[in-house]
């Protein structure tokens, strides 16, 4: 299995793609520490940092662009993981097919599961690399720009999300790679993927098209509207990877749902520590898990039970 | 050559859907032989060999590969056995020495023995001067050689080739056949699929045709076309330099003579066993030069083709 990863990852470190997709990262980076530069400054206030109660560094990384609050480097990642992930798993397996290499590769004295595992580890330290490429650039040139060293607590949150990230990476390769077992042309296996993010993507402002919130009614039905709207968005695993960093990185956020401006009032305006901050995005991150896994295992089940006829 | 199996098969059966392509078939190979597996288009011939190589399982029946059961034990046949696919295809960004690299890798060979192989391999198939080309540019022959290549260098003990001819010119194909042939020596058994008979013919020991799944029959290549066409006797053909009726009678007369045929300078005799010796010393001592006598040899095409006459019916 390990001479597949490690042929894979040769050909990945070669290819056009990689070359393309690390330029995608390099200018998601970019575009990070532009927002950092612009708007460091409403990010801090925001984040309550400026009076002292939260977190600078982590700033940097909800910085957004004035007028555009919802670009920040934490948006652009969300949208080039999932393109990377499926360029990393969109031809796995029936690029072998078409390329005839199938039945070279599978009469040579590994296992058929080494074939798809080796594609799948290779395809996750790609991910892996890109991601952390990105964040530890954007955390040098943002630590240059701001001044302020992160606090051990930040490093831990940085490393939560980037390991998020990862999952979040792995299920849109884990999608990718189950479209290529079943498709027969890359074409097929690269558009399906890429129409379910873009659906999932829009999903995340769907939210009052699905359950417009009734303001006539009273305040009970308009909270239980608002938590099924919630439900219902978080079907998208987009939103749940958004909701998830931005608990994450903003530790100043009490939780997620409705908060009536009565419990409000009592709130004590604190960041959260690190373990209610995951506490409260648990669900999120072991949904995220379980959705990759869920992918992976079924592509593998369809890829160990296929005829492998080149014809 | 000894008598040890390298695949035997027993009942062997396969259905696709309701389909059977493979029906119980028998069949067994010698070590250190070439064997030839010949059938029309769909007799299930990719089927069986993807079933001897454990990548396809068996509905039923039993399968043994050096010993080894392909279902079972897939490494361990998979390890000492080469497969060249009917329509082989490599990574085409990689060079030639860079994909039979990564089949060395797969086989767990090391460093330095890869790169001796690979050497000795390429220089086998004539591929040494293009061994830092990349694949997509080469040319359907080269890639047929190439695949020799890739099948020889984990130094297997059965190799199995499908259709390897197919898309090769002529002066490719001798020398893939003289490559085919010299692989017994290297300890080597080889099962070739084909549909090409006179390749067949030159290179294999024994064949066996299958047809719809079934192998109608099998054998050693010499035995095969006397014992089916010919009904088991021999054809001895006899040119001398004259006529004469004397002579025909002599011949007829000898034991184990069944029939004489006589054309101007001709004989065609049907024996039992092969007279050849008699013959020759009752022609030389009746004082007629003696031009030539031979066994006549019936060609793969008159076995193939009755036996697939006969199943179509």
């Amino acid at each position: 299995m390990f001479a597949i990863v490690r042929k894979e990852l040769a050909d990945c470190f070669n290819s056009v793609r990689f070359f393309v997709l690390f330029l995608l990262v390099l200018l998601a980076s970019g575009l990070g520490l532009y927002a950092v530069q612009q708007g460091i400054h409403t990010a801090l206030q925001q984040s309550q940092a400026i009076t002292e109660n939260g977190f600078v560094f982590l700033a940097i990384f909800t910085s957004s662009f004035p007028g555009l609050s919802f670009l920040n480097f934490a948006m652009v990642i969300t949208i080039i993981v999932p393109i990377i992930g499926i360029a990393m798993g969109f031809d796995a397996i029936n690029s072998e097919r078409t390329g005839r290499t199938m039945s070279r590769l599978l009469s040579q004295p590994v296992y058929r599961d080494g074939v798809i595992n080796g594609k799948f580890i290779a395809g996750l330290i790609t991910i892996t690399l890109m991601i952390g490429t990105a964040i530890l650039l954007v955390a040098g040139y943002g630590l240059r720009m701001i001044g302020v060293p992160p606090t051990s607590e930040e490093i831990i949150r940085l490393f939560f999300y980037f390991v998020i990230t990862i999952v979040y990476g792995a299920f849109w390769m884990g999608l990718a790679m189950l479209c290529s077992v079943i498709f027969r042309r890359a074409a097929g296996s690269l558009l399906i993927p890429i129409v379910l993010f873009l659906i999932f993507f829009a999903w995340m402002f769907l939210g009052s098209v699905f359950v417009p919130v009734d303001s006539s009614a009273t305040i009970n039905v308009q909270i239980q509207q608002l938590n099924l709207q919630e439900t219902l968005l978080r079907i998208s695993p987009v939103y749940l990877f958004q909701e998830a960093l931005y608990v994450l990185l903003n530790p100043v956020v009490m939780g997620l749902g409705v908060i009536s401006s009565a419990q409000a009032a009592y709130m004590v305006p604190n960041p959260l520590n690190l373990g209610q901050s995951l506490l409260s995005v648990w669900p999120h991150i072991v949904g995220l898990i379980s959705l990759s896994v869920v992918f992976f295992a079924i592509s593998y089940v369809v890829f160990m039970k296929q005829e492998i006829r080149a014809t | 050559m000894n008598d040890k199996f390298a695949i035997e098969t027993q009942d062997l059966t396969k259905n696709y859907g309701k389909v059977t392509v493979v029906d119980h078939l028998n069949f067994h190979v010698k070590e250190n032989e070439v064997f030839g597996l010949l059938g029309p288009n769909g007799a299930g011939k990719t089927t069986t060999i993807l079933m001897l190589l454990g990548l396809t399982e068996p509905a039923s029946g039993i399968v043994r590969v050096l010993g080894y059961n392909p279902n079972r034990e897939p490494l361990k046949v998979k390890r000492i056995t080469g497969y060249l696919p009917e329509s082989v295809g490599f990574y085409e960004d990689l060079t030639a020495c860079e994909n039979l690299e990564f089949i060395a890798d797969l086989n767990k060979l090391s460093r330095a023995e890869t790169k001796s192989r690979i050497d000795q391999v390429l220089e086998m198939v004539g591929l040494t001067e293009q061994k830092n080309v990349a694949t997509k540019k080469f040319s359907r022959g080269m890639r047929q050689r190439l695949g020799i290549a890739d099948v020889l260098i984990k130094e297997p003990k059965l190799v199995i080739l499908d259709e390897p001819t197919s898309g090769l010119d002529p002066a490719g194909i001798n020398q893939l056949l003289d490559i085919i042939a010299g692989l017994p020596k290297m300890g080597c058994t080889v099962m070739l699929s084909s549909h090409q008979l006179y390749q067949v013919q030159r290179v294999c020991h024994s064949i066996g045709i299958l047809v719809k799944g079934r192998m109608v029959i099998q054998g050693p290549i010499d035995s095969l076309g006397r014992e089916t066409v010919g009904g088991g006797r021999y054809t001895i053909e006899v040119e001398t330099a004259a006529p004469s009726a004397a002579l025909v009678d002599v011949i007829k007369s000898l034991k184990g003579v069944l029939n004489v045929d006589a054309s101007g300078n001709n004989m065609s005799i049907t024996t039992d066993t092969d007279l050849r010796g008699d013959i020759a010393k009752i022609v030389v001592q009746s004082n007629i030069p003696l031009v030539q006598i031979k066994v006549k040899e019936f060609s793969l095409d008159d076995v193939y083709m009755k036996y697939f006459k006969e199943s179509q019916d």
